[in-house]
């Protein structure tokens, strides 16, 4: 929290370090992009093919869209993704700033009166908190896409395209995208702050770096899982 | 940023400093008085608290008690860095490796927005120049010698203005031809920049070429503090065996020769 309020005190910086905040935003979001749209077509996919046949045999194919639509925005785009993001980048942001503490880069930085949080922690925090509800907007279509296909292609479940989003359209609308999108905003600063402070408090050399990524991978996720709850009773209660 | 120097140096001054890493004492009640623009070298065999020390007079670590004072002022005290300009070399150099060598020189004027980047281009050069490494800028330190990055270190130190700048152990992992490059060029600093410098190192050749007083630590205790030559003739076993040390190099070869280990 202390990390979360000093990155946000140096913010006014962030014009300054928009160099360093593209640099991170490309590799947050453009080298995971490809991932992402890969794990949401299977994602949807397995979702529709788990849950056709049962539905198909109550007589409920006419849901499939609806249920698999707002299954991806709501919860499963924005979990998984903000999980396979902080294995991905939340581990490297860790492993990079524990590298630049051990070798006393980050000493360096603040014996030249350069803070350290504004440098290294507020471009990759502001990279990820607009990289990850960015590709949750990529990864939530390719989902209903790969339900979509899956559903119309197996023989048990047998609903065409048109009526799988003809129903996807009936139950989703913009606020269940952008529910999904809030929640993968919020997990963003959870990723970014753990990582980033799991990376300054690094120590004991390269074993310490390797404690710090396992630490900020693992912290994040159940941070994520922990925070996908309340964020979800918070988002309910706020619809109603 | 920094107001304009009002002096091209400044005095430090260290009262009784002592420090602690889980319930061992490191530092045993330090206290040092260097004048200013003088070239003062800390010397001590290794794990002496020496680095530990220069840490705490750049503001990198904080005492258990005592106090260090540039200039008379407290460097605990907020704000010390925007008063006083400090630099340091770091033992490893510390180059940010993701950044090219001019980046990494200009980085302090680059990031306190002192200065448009046709004029940081400028200076970087003009620095890289001082110290040897004419046209480098574009090169990743990753790509340099080890000498040639504590060199980029210095330049990367000069381009503060530096009141006070500190070296940690600057000739370690340097052969010996580069650990004489590197000491000629603390040396032209004196010259060029007039400021205090202190050299931490346990490289007695470079402490007697370069220091203008010197102090012996061992064991995290203060053993002497004089000019060079009080060393050299000091009678205290400690400080005689470190500065007169050598390997008997001729007798260990014709050990080495020799067949039978019980004659070792």
């Amino acid at each position: 929290m202390v990390l979360f309020w000093r990155t946000l005190r140096v913010l006014p910086l962030a014009w300054h370090q928009r160099r360093k905040v593209l640099d991170q935003l490309f590799e947050i979001g453009n080298g995971s992009l490809l991932m992402v749209c890969i794990l949401s077509l299977f994602i949807g996919g397995v979702l529709a093919l788990q849950t056709g046949p049962v539905l198909v045999e109550r007589g409920l194919s006419s849901v499939l869209g609806g249920m698999v639509g707002l299954s991806m925005c709501k919860e499963l785009a924005p979990v998984l993704l903000a999980i396979l993001i902080a294995g991905r980048s939340g581990s490297a942001m860790s492993a990079e700033i524990g590298s630049m503490r051990v070798y006393e880069e980050i000493d360096a930085l603040r014996t030249m009166n350069i803070d350290p949080v504004s440098y290294l922690v507020l471009p990759r925090m502001l990279a990820i908190a607009v990289a990850l509800p960015t590709l949750v907007l990529f990864a939530i279509p390719v989902g209903w896409l790969g339900g979509a296909v899956v559903s119309a292609m197996n023989n048990q479940i047998a609903v065409s395209f048109n009526a799988f989003f003809q129903d996807l359209r009936q139950v989703v609308d913009a606020g269940d995208v952008l529910n999904g999108v809030f929640k993968s905003f919020v997990f963003a600063l959870a990723i970014g702050v753990i990582s980033c402070h799991q990376g300054l408090i690094t120590r004991d050399g390269p074993r310490g770096i390797g404690r710090s990524v396992t630490k900020a991978v693992v912290n994040s996720i159940v941070c994520i899982l922990i925070l996908d709850y309340f964020l979800t009773r918070v988002l309910l209660y706020i619809q109603k | 940023m920094n107001p304009p120097a009002s002096t091209p140096n400044v005095s430090v001054d260290v009262h009784d400093l002592r420090k602690s890493f889980r319930g061992q004492e490191v530092l045993k009640g330090i206290n040092l008085s260097i004048a200013p623009g003088e070239i003062f070298v800390i010397m001590g065999p290794s794990g002496s608290g020496k680095s530990v020390l220069l840490k705490h007079i750049i503001g990198l670590q904080e005492a258990d008690s005592g106090e260090i004072l540039i200039q008379g002022q407290s460097v605990a005290t907020p704000g010390i860095r925007d008063q006083f300009r400090m630099a340091m070399v770091f033992q490893s150099g510390a180059l940010l490796t993701s950044l090219s060598v001019g980046e990494n020189v200009g980085i302090y004027l680059s990031e306190h927005r002192l200065q448009p980047p046709a004029e940081i281009a400028r200076i970087v050069a003009a620095k890289l120049d001082a110290v040897g490494l004419k046209g480098l800028e574009d090169r990743m330190p990753n790509e340099l010698s080890g000498g040639m990055q504590k060199r980029v270190a210095i330049a990367r130190a000069l381009v503060i203005d530096p009141q006070l700048i500190l070296f940690d152990e600057p000739t370690s992992e340097l052969d010996p031809l580069m650990a004489v490059v590197v000491g000629e060029e603390i040396l032209k600093l004196k010259t060029l920049t007039q400021a205090t410098s202190i050299v931490v190192t346990h490289d007695r050749h470079l402490a007697f070429g370069i220091a203008d007083r010197m102090a012996m630590i061992a064991g995290g205790e203060i053993l002497l503090v004089g000019a060079p030559a009080a060393f050299k003739d000091n009678a205290d076993p400690r400080i005689h065996d470190f500065i007169y040390a050598e390997l008997p190099m001729s007798q260990t070869a014709s050990k080495r020769a020799d067949p039978n280990p019980s004659n070792l």
